[in-house]
């Protein structure tokens, strides 16, 4: 099978969040695969074990990525690519869609596995519009796949139901949180990576006119949410520190 | 100047979605005197109409297909498809929902527009429709425009305040016999889930429990809480990795991002990447052994005590008021 990952590089999740004018800083921020991703690229690992084939990492972004798509490659991952976009100035969603549309133009895939939101911005548009550019048919938020010959069967989480889906591949399909525990790179596993084919290309060595994969989107803003006033810490005995916040919640917040 | 705003109803167990009224509210302020028109699908059901014009559309578009009374991504991608290019609206809304998560990207490239995703206010300022969403799963705020075209939008359940019912409205019923084929994907079955009930991202309460649960039974007494609030049961990533539930429960920057009225915190020690799911709840409760937990630095209200001897005097408490004793 050829199995390719769509990995975005993010902020870690435990990481606070500072505006400088008007936007997020990323001074001093340590950064992580998406933790979406990363359960993209255990289960391409899983599958190429299983069925054989290549797993290929794709990530647009800048030349730091090098880093995450390295952690990919120590993790099994045969091959990585970097589609470096710094220069390019107005970017959204759309755009990463239409410069991996470009980039999977000549590929042969069977699977295209991507994480279902990002941690950054959530919007969980790239992999439906990358898939619909491409006219693939699309799965999100997968819990399962089985692959079976040119037939794969699915779990979808649906707002905690659970749907079994069968689809034909090629296919596209972003993961879900319990779809597997992702793997800690082995040490052996960093040390074959060094090694492993990491080829950079600029997006605009891509066959693509650059007035169609201009941002359709633009942010005016960025603000953190106002803080929260000190809350009250109840005393007294229990029954009666119950007591107080039911009769609070009731009268004071007016929600029970 | 007046815009046609399409939006797109849910329907849940016979019953629209809270969001879809929502949806409507959203779609009447950008409306700015234009036309609001609801699209629904996957129902017979002509009480829906009228319920929709109550709640501000002044269209409704009944979309017929058979297909659609499950969901189907093809299938409903080639029915919705069809209503915009029917009404051809100048803004599409759709909840950010499971639905409206999984079609919404692919309606917005087809058109090639621009979508936001998941906005919790929407404000026309000086003719421009200005969306607010969160990052960083509710770290932070954005605000973000559409540049040029049709405006696709998909609004966050519980964030924008649905409009008062108002049954004398009424208005233009139209059916859209849609044309659907091929569907590439095949739902073979749906499991409902074991936990009954309120959807985590649409509940109004929610009972959530962390590591102090210390195991699956621990959850009980917050499930006989969660009961008698009409809430829904959620947890912390701590109380997911010890297996203690499933991770369909899950709240936090990895999981469900959620922002119900009131949200009661038991044993949980409020991790920074847990806080950015549910810190923008509007009423916070917690109740933690540990006097230093973090979670009381957002806290409303804090318990320090223990959850299991805590959460079901709460729950005999918030019986006892519904009794009105």
């Amino acid at each position: 099978m050829d199995i390719y990952v769509l990995l975005k590089r993010t902020f870690d999740t435990e990481e606070k969040i500072v505006i400088n004018e008007g936007k997020v800083s990323d001074e001093g921020v340590d950064f992580i695969i998406n933790p979406y991703d990363e359960f993209a690229v255990e289960e391409a690992i899983l599958l190429r074990d299983k069925h054989g084939g290549e797993v290929t990492v794709v990530s647009v972004g800048s030349e730091e990525t090098e880093k995450e798509l390295r952690t990919a490659l120590a993790m099994g991952a045969d091959k990585a690519v970097l589609i470096n976009c710094e220069d390019l100035e107005a970017q959204d969603q759309h755009t990463t869609a239409s410069i991996l549309a470009a980039f999977f133009q000549d590929k042969d895939y069977d699977l295209i596995l991507g994480g279902n939101v990002s941690n950054d911005n959530s919007t969980g548009q790239v992999g439906p519009r990358l898939a619909e550019q491409l006219g693939l048919p699309y799965v999100t938020m997968i819990t399962n796949i089985e692959v079976d010959g040119n037939t794969a069967t699915l779990k979808r989480d649906v707002e905690g139901d659970t749907e079994v889906i069968e689809a034909t591949l090629p296919l596209l399909v972003t993961a879900q949180q319990g779809l597997n525990e992702p793997r800690y790179p082995s040490l052996p596993g960093i040390m074959k990576a060094k090694r492993k084919p990491l080829e950079e290309i600029d997006y605009d060595d891509l066959d693509i006119d650059e007035d169609e994969i201009e941002a359709k989107t633009e942010t005016i803003t960025t603000f953190l949410p106002p803080e929260k006033g000190a809350g009250k810490i109840l005393d007294g005995e229990l029954e009666v520190q119950v007591k107080e916040l039911v009769s609070n919640l009731h009268q004071e917040a007016k929600i029970l | 100047m007046g815009r046609t705003v399409l939006t797109f109803a849910e329907i849940r167990e016979n019953e629209l979605r809270n969001v879809s009224f929502e949806a409507l509210a959203a779609a009447k302020d950008i409306s700015d005197g234009g036309e609001v028109v609801a699209a629904v699908a996957g129902s017979d059901d002509d009480s829906l109409a009228e319920t929709l014009f109550h709640y501000g559309a002044d269209r409704v578009v009944k979309v017929e297909n058979e297909i659609l009374d499950h969901y189907t991504n093809d299938g409903y991608f080639q029915a919705y498809l069809q209503v915009i290019q029917t009404v051809k609206p100048d803004v599409v809304i759709l909840g950010h929902t499971a639905l409206g998560k999984d079609l919404s990207p692919r309606l917005a490239a087809r058109f090639n527009a621009g979508l936001i995703s998941d906005a919790t206010d929407i404000e026309v300022i000086d003719e421009e429709v200005v969306f607010t969403r969160p990052i960083y799963s509710g770290k932070a705020f954005e605000k973000k425009r559409v540049k040029e075209g049709t405006i696709f939008a998909t609004i966050r359940p519980n964030n924008i305040q649905a409009l008062d019912k108002d049954s004398s409205r009424t208005g233009e019923v139209l059916t859209e016999e849609v044309v659907i084929n091929d569907l590439r994907t095949v739902v073979k079955e749906v499991v409902r889930k074991a936990t009954s009930g309120v959807d985590l991202s649409e509940a109004k309460v929610i009972v959530a429990g962390g590591r102090g649960i210390k195991s699956a039974e621990g959850f009980k007494p917050l499930e006989e809480l969660a009961e008698e609030l009409g809430a829904a049961v959620g947890a912390s990533r701590g109380a997911c990795d010890a297996d203690y539930c499933d991770y369909s429960l899950q709240i936090g920057q990895t999981g469900k991002v959620v922002t119900p009225d009131l949200y009661i915190a038991c044993g949980i020690s409020g991790a920074i990447q847990h806080l950015a799911g549910m810190s923008n709840s509007k009423v916070i409760v917690a109740i933690n052994k540990d006097p230093e937990a973090n979670i009381f630095n957002v806290a409303d209200y804090g318990i320090v005590g223990d959850l299991f001897e805590v959460v079901p005097l709460l729950t005999e408490e918030i019986k006892s008021l519904k009794v009105g004793v």
